[in-house]
């Protein structure tokens, strides 16, 4: 598990307005470039600083690829961050108030307390 | 010394500022008592006639980030830039500059080590929602300096519910002791049953009613024993999963010792309950 790199990817793309259309248009190209260039990089250091162990698993890595929040949610991805990117992302797609907010809690109604383990 | 003239300790709710400022005819069936409870609310801080606002909140993963997570953090700096791209995008929020009370931020830091909290220091804070609702809902014109101090209710490891109250206690201690003539407002916000990311979101209420009427009766009588055995780290994950905020409000309770508050009120609203107290602990303003 690699949670930590998982939120650390929700949190720089959602600080960026580039990365979040990126990310909402071509999320596994996305996931791909930000794992060997972003997410290596150590958020207060240089380039030079880069990080040389952290990677996604697999699983982690498909569900970024694949916008699949509910397993983000299932692996313990900070449901604050996912929130608030998915949000950014998918918002403009319905044309009720909360449509996105209420959408996206629908699609986690398989889980029940407790909910998986945030910590990282 | 420095007088404490109000302590105020309130939900802060990002959708406020752009529903307090559409159109009528555009706005919300539910703004209109909103906006009437939070000017109330405001009085409450404008008749206490504060210089400085020390105000406690939480960063949202903006500035402050996994990689380096302070618990108890106090800001130190001339000024704040305040609101980030993501709290515009979202919440309509606008960028904002609060001015910084510098001596009081250096009384608190060096009191606070002193007292036995290693509390962390930013001379290049950029505040966020947390901080700025407060300052847009009760003290609007912005016009006063302020000492921020940063909780981490957001990522575990946490520090546990009775180091809240301990900090607020000896938050109130430090500024009680400060030798200075200045009027001094205490303002925190919390949460109270909240979820964020999960599936109990964004109901028609907040997602444990139960909970939120004992929260708001411990907070109203000021009843912290209560509170402390009936919350723990483990427990705050119950009602919500974003309801370890909580914490920030047991933080003001500890500011503002065992008393009950002076002033009352609460807001039933989609997805969370609005709460908003104030307490005078030099006697109400005439």
């Amino acid at each position: 598990m690699s949670k930590y790199l998982v939120d650390k990817f929700l949190f720089t793309v959602d600080r960026d307005p580039a990365l979040v259309e990126r990310y909402r248009t071509d999320p596994k190209g996305t996931v791909e470039w930000w794992e060997q260039n972003l997410g290596r990089t150590i958020l207060n250091c240089v380039e030079q600083e880069s990080t040389t162990w952290m990677s996604f698993t697999p699983v982690e890595h498909e569900a970024l690829r694949t916008h699949d929040y509910a397993k983000l949610f299932e692996l313990g991805a900070h449901p604050f961050l996912t929130l608030t990117l998915w949000i950014a992302m998918f918002e403009r797609d319905y044309d009720e108030p909360l449509g996105i907010q209420l959408a996206f809690a629908a699609g986690l109604s398989e889980f029940s307390l407790p909910y998986p383990d945030i910590a990282t | 010394m420095a007088k404490v003239v109000a302590i105020l300790a309130t939900t802060h709710h990002p959708f406020y500022y752009r529903t307090s400022t559409l159109p009528p005819k555009e706005a919300p069936p539910f703004a209109a008592e909103w906006i009437a409870k939070v000017s109330s609310y405001r009085e409450t801080l404008a008749a206490a006639k504060p210089d400085v606002l020390v105000m406690v909140g939480s960063d949202h993963f903006h500035q402050l980030w996994l990689d380096n997570m302070p618990q108890f953090l106090v800001g130190k700096a001339p000024q704040y830039d305040a609101n980030y791209y993501n709290e515009e995008r979202e919440f309509g929020l606008p960028r904002m500059t609060l001015r910084g009370h510098e001596e009081l931020s250096t009384y608190v830091l060096r009191e606070g080590l002193d007292r036995g909290f290693d509390l962390a220091f930013s001379n290049e804070l950029r505040v966020d929602h947390s901080i700025t609702c407060p300052i847009l809902t009760v003290r609007p014109d912005n016009d006063l300096p302020i000492v921020p101090i940063y909780t981490n209710i957001f990522a575990a490891p946490m520090p546990q519910p009775s180091r809240f109250v301990q900090l607020g206690q000896a938050i109130r201690e430090i500024v009680d002791s400060w030798p200075s003539d200045l009027r001094v407002a205490v303002i925190g916000t919390g949460h109270l049953s909240l979820e964020l990311g999960g599936p109990r979101q964004f109901g028609p209420h907040g997602p444990d009613p139960e909970f939120d009427a004992k929260a708001v009766e411990w907070i109203r009588s000021g009843d912290i024993e209560a509170c402390l055995a009936n919350v723990t780290l483990e427990s705050l994950h119950l009602p919500g999963n974003a309801t370890h905020g909580f914490m920030d409000f047991m933080l003001m309770m500890g500011v503002a010792g065992q008393a009950p508050a002076d002033y009352s009120d609460s807001l039933d609203l989609f997805h969370t309950m609005e709460a908003y107290f104030t307490w005078y602990p030099n006697g109400a303003p005439s």
